[in-house]
């Protein structure tokens, strides 16, 4: 094979319903290395690619939420399989997007692969670790277990671009919820990528929606939307996460306010970010009537 | 009401029990203090007979409250050992047992209740609540929540009129048991409970400032959640004051609970045992006048069965007896306001008026005092908005249903999520609707069941958060997993 082949690009469309379209808009925008040498052309995700992502994570919720853990665990688990074999493009995109040394980026793509596998096995843990028997005062069965809040949107963080992206996303999916994701708006390839990764993963359509775009354009109203169960906000661009926590006040959506600057995604997330996207519920049977 | 077979004669619990003072200051920094606003009246709902006059905290009053709050938390509450803070919940908790008879007769007084239900279940759970999250103090460790949880700091609350103590109770004890300090706002309706409450504070010596009772209406309430110096933020009342709260705290850094309206579904499937079925629907949209966040207020009936359950249920409401809250065989006490009262009669004559079919017993009110006999709808569409707005008053709205799927589609057809209750011998569709049902508490064959070891909170838009139980406490610590 000839080694002045001329390659093939890819296009980096959105990831909506399990199908890879172009912005209904018709935008795109030029995603750069940081030292501005051009990339790719991204599609800009609009307001109406907003709603179509969550009209398909509402239609996914059913399905995923009622699998079970096990097989929910076996799907990431999955997604981690899938992600190894692509090892070397990860690996490229991260370091070209973020301008990061290959063993840096490595690195990187290591963690977020074992991100999916901390996640896989947490499934089928949470409703040991988080529900249990109550001792009610009375001639009653009663028991609480943790059920999944239901469509999540979630503003990725805007510098990493790969772990950071698969921590917010991971434990979203891991409690049963579908999600709407908002990438990095400077480095979205390994979004895209991922997107693909998820597209052979068995995750079933619609659970995982990635908008590659603008979360200052589109965060206002994915937060403001009534389909929308609880917003993650960590990527929130500077100065509006305020804006955008009133805006879901609206119907009283769960939010993860974002930290102060962006967390060291290397740490040990504990169960930090599945439980504000996890509900209780209790219920209760008399015995012995 | 007419041949009523169960005649009884008047029972009333004696009312010399309580001593209510003519008129009552805020309770800050261990202290009864005058309030800056203007004071307002609070009512006796079943005869309007003025209770008493009670301050209204301004915004100062809040702050030096807040300051109170804070300084008890810095220098006394935070630092005293866990096992010491559990020591002073216990002490309440049997205070409260000690004068159980006193806070029914009050609470009954100032809300409308029934003897029965103060004496038998608000008062009661209160001390329960306080028991529970005494064992909490010095065992946070063992909480799940990570290792080392810290407290917040200090805790704004506001509660609503429907159970007034029970909801200090709920708010008070898991904010002491995780070592943050309150300052608390009761209902502009019902603020005695709570004033005696303060009394019982001090009776148990608890440190000045770390319970700090600040009465007064919507402006007090606003003041306390927006004060800077508060941490944590928790409310219980409608979805409406629920969102604007949530609005108010947008990026501060106070931690928020909510625990809003409901339109919960009661479900009876045409195996159920009708007679135990029909018990709890009564207990489920009458107890407490329907002023239940949680109350089984949509009846959605399995449709060849729902003839027998409407006729059943009629008969079964025409025994139920309507007055004196004092009286011990009152069943349904007095509207807690004429404000609520307005709100309930708006709603009904709207179910009329959009064709619902409206039944009442034959039930005579008495003629002061707020009342509203039991009303049950039928031909009830989901359109209805008595079938999606919350009534928080004595209206049943029925709706029927052929499948289980369908019943579940029609349960989860709202935008509340609190409660919902499920009547069936199968136990295996028990399991199944449950799972299925988007609401924070399941009652199955059985309804309005509360108990402190027990979460309970919402789904969607009947808030977030939980209380009871071991995820209660989350609401009030911070660290790795809370």
């Amino acid at each position: 094979m000839s080694s002045d082949r001329l390659a093939v690009r890819k296009t980096y469309k959105l990831y909506v319903n399990g199908a890879f379209p172009r912005s209904e808009s018709g935008r795109t925008y030029e995603v750069t290395d940081t030292r501005g040498h051009f990339l790719a052309n991204a599609a800009w995700a609009s307001r109406k690619d907003a709603r179509d992502a969550v009209v398909a994570a509402r239609a996914a919720f059913r399905g995923w939420s009622g699998a079970t853990a096990y097989n929910r665990g076996q799907v990431l688990y999955r997604v981690a399989e899938v992600m190894e074999g692509r090892h070397v493009q990860f690996c490229e995109e991260v370091a070209a997007g973020e301008g990061i040394s290959g063993s840096k980026a490595r690195a990187a793509v290591d963690a977020a692969i074992d991100r999916w596998v901390w996640y896989a096995g947490w499934t089928d843990k949470l409703g040991a670790v988080l529900g249990g028997a109550n001792p009610v005062a009375g001639p009653y069965f009663d028991f609480s277990l943790p059920e999944p809040t239901g469509v999540v949107a979630v503003l990725a963080p805007q510098r990493s671009s790969l772990l950071g992206l698969v921590s917010v996303l991971a434990p979203v999916l891991a409690g049963g919820n579908t999600a709407v994701v908002v990438t990095s708006k400077e480095r979205p390839l390994p979004a895209v990528t991922l997107g693909e990764v998820l597209a052979t993963s068995d995750v079933p359509a619609g659970v995982v929606n990635l908008l590659t775009g603008d979360a200052g354009e589109i965060g206002p109203w994915l937060a403001e939307h009534d389909d929308v169960d609880a917003v993650d906000l960590t990527g929130a661009p500077a100065g509006r996460a305020m804006e955008l926590e009133r805006l879901a006040a609206g119907s009283i959506k769960r939010v993860v306010r974002p930290p102060a600057e962006e967390p060291d995604w290397t740490a040990d997330p504990g169960l930090s970010r599945l439980t504000p996207f996890l509900e209780t519920k209790t219920v209760w049977h008399p015995m012995g009537v | 009401m007419t041949e009523n077979p169960f005649q009884y004669a008047p029972a009333p619990e004696s009312r010399s029990i309580v001593d209510i003072a003519p008129s009552y200051g805020l309770f800050v920094d261990g202290e009864f203090v005058d309030g800056g606003g203007k004071s307002f009246k609070t009512v006796n709902p079943a005869t309007e007979e003025v209770l008493s006059e009670v301050a209204a905290g301004t915004a100062e009053d809040v702050d030096r409250a807040v300051r109170a709050a804070r300084r008890a938390f810095t220098r006394v509450w935070g630092p005293m050992r866990p096992a010491d803070r559990g020591k002073y919940l216990f002490r309440i908790a049997r205070l409260l047992q000690e004068r159980a008879r006193e806070f029914a007769v009050l609470e009954s007084l100032d809300n409308g209740k029934p003897i029965r239900e103060s004496r038998d279940v608000d008062v009661p759970l209160a001390a329960a609540h306080f028991f529970y999250h005494a064992g909490w103090a010095d065992k946070l460790g063992w909480a799940g929540l990570g290792p080392g949880p810290r407290p917040l700091g200090v805790a704004g609350q506001v509660i609503p009129w429907n159970f007034p103590l029970l909801m200090l109770a709920w708010k008070v004890a898991p904010a002491l048991a995780t070592g943050n300090t309150v300052v608390l706002k009761p209902a502009e309706t019902t603020p005695l409970t709570a004033l005696l409450f303060a009394e019982v504070c001090r009776q148990a010596d608890l440190p000045p400032g770390v319970v700090n009772i600040v009465t007064g209406a919507g402006d007090t309430g606003r003041a306390v959640v927006e004060h800077d110096d508060v941490d944590k933020v928790a409310f219980t009342g409608s979805t409406e004051v629920g969102r604007s709260i949530a609005r108010a705290v947008a990026g501060t850094r106070k931690k928020l609970t909510l625990e809003l309206g409901g339109k919960a579904a009661n479900i009876v499937f045409d195996d159920a045992p009708i007679d135990q079925a029909v018990d709890g629907i009564v207990q489920g949209i009458f107890f407490n006048q329907g002023h239940v966040c949680c109350a089984g207020s949509r009846l959605l009936v399995q449709e060849n069965v729902h003839d027998e359950v409407i006729a059943s249920l009629q008969r079964r409401i025409g025994t139920l007896r309507l007055g004196d809250p004092l009286d011990k065989n009152t069943d349904i006490g007095a509207i807690n306001s004429a404000e609520q009262l307005a709100r309930i009669r708006e709603l009904s004559d709207v179910g009329v008026a959009e064709g619902a079919q409206r039944w009442q017993p034959a039930c005579e009110l008495p003629a002061r005092g707020f009342w509203f006999p039991p009303t049950v709808f039928t031909d009830v569409s989901p359109a209805h908005r008595i079938a999606r707005d919350e009534v928080f008053g004595p209206v049943l709205s029925v709706l029927t249903f052929r499948t289980p799927d369908e019943a579940v589609a029609k349960a989860n057809n709202t935008t509340y999520g609190l409660s919902a209750g499920i009547w069936t011998e199968k136990g295996s569709r028990i399991l199944k609707i449950a799972d299925q049902l988007r609401a924070g508490v399941v009652w199955a064959n059985t309804f309005n069941k509360f108990d402190p070891t027990s979460p309970f909170g919402g789904y969607k838009q009947s808030g977030y958060g939980r209380e009871g139980g071991r995820h209660g406490l989350a609401a009030y610590l911070k660290g790795s997993d809370a």
